[in-house]
């Protein structure tokens, strides 16, 4: 399995990064990727900004670990996951997952997976600058529920 | 020594992003709370109260009855909101 893990301030090009995952080998017969985007409401609030937080050194290992368990549950041949950090706006992509196998209902379930495990094991945090001031985003029950149920 | 780390809101709350503390008598990160609660007092009490604290040392969440070791590196944070 060949895993990228990019955590980086600047934009990234999905088109790219699914060509990168195409040419790793011929025996990939399924890609599944996932974007985020930052939305432009917060509690039914305008967001002005987001402003994104980690821990380095500490959200790398985690994210890895995150892989290497989704490696353990399916045949994987390539995982690349690339998270933004600094201040983002509406619309703006955020996070991306894209997993590679020899059949799609491996690419699926991993790609979920990773993504319910980092939004609940990952350390990054956000914030939202709003019109009447800066909040930090509070855990999600929900998000935690979906975790759990792999 | 304990090189000790704060994250989002506790970082704020504390004005401090990270800090040398020696290790405390017990080491563990139970002690380790304790000491910081005298440190810091009512700003650290007012994080303790409100917010769900998670701790990690060396990169690993942990309970409080994990024991630390002088050169550990500890970090507090909320629950995590990426993605």
């Amino acid at each position: 399995m060949t895993v990228t893990i990019r955590i980086q301030p600047e934009d990234f090009d999905i088109g790219a990064e699914t060509a990168r995952l195409r040419q790793l080998t011929d025996n990939t017969g399924a890609i599944a990727t996932f974007t985020g985007l930052v939305r432009d409401l917060q509690d039914g609030n305008r967001i002005e900004a987001l402003l994104l937080e980690h821990y380095p050194g500490m959200t790398e290992k985690s994210l890895r670990k995150i892989v290497e368990d989704a490696h353990v549950r399916w045949p994987l041949l390539g995982v690349t996951v690339v998270h933004r950090i600094g201040e983002l706006k509406p619309g703006d992509q955020i996070v991306f997952v894209a997993v590679s196998s020899a059949h799609r209902a491996a690419a699926f379930a991993a790609c979920e997976f990773i993504m319910d495990y980092l939004k609940t094991k990952a350390p990054f945090w956000k914030k939202c600058r709003q019109p009447d001031g800066e909040h930090w985003i509070a855990a999600k029950d929900s998000d935690q529920a979906a975790s759990d149920r792999w | 020594m304990l090189q000790v780390r704060y994250f989002a809101n506790i970082r704020e709350t504390l004005g401090l992003e990270h800090e040398l503390v020696p290790l405390p008598p017990g080491a563990t990160v139970a002690a380790l709370i304790l000491s910081l609660t005298a440190r810091h007092g009512a700003r650290w009490q007012q994080l303790a109260g409100v917010a769900k604290v998670l701790t990690a040392v060396n990169h690993e969440v942990v309970p409080h009855d994990t024991i630390i070791k002088d050169g550990d590196e500890v970090a507090f944070f909320p629950p995590v909101t990426g993605g």
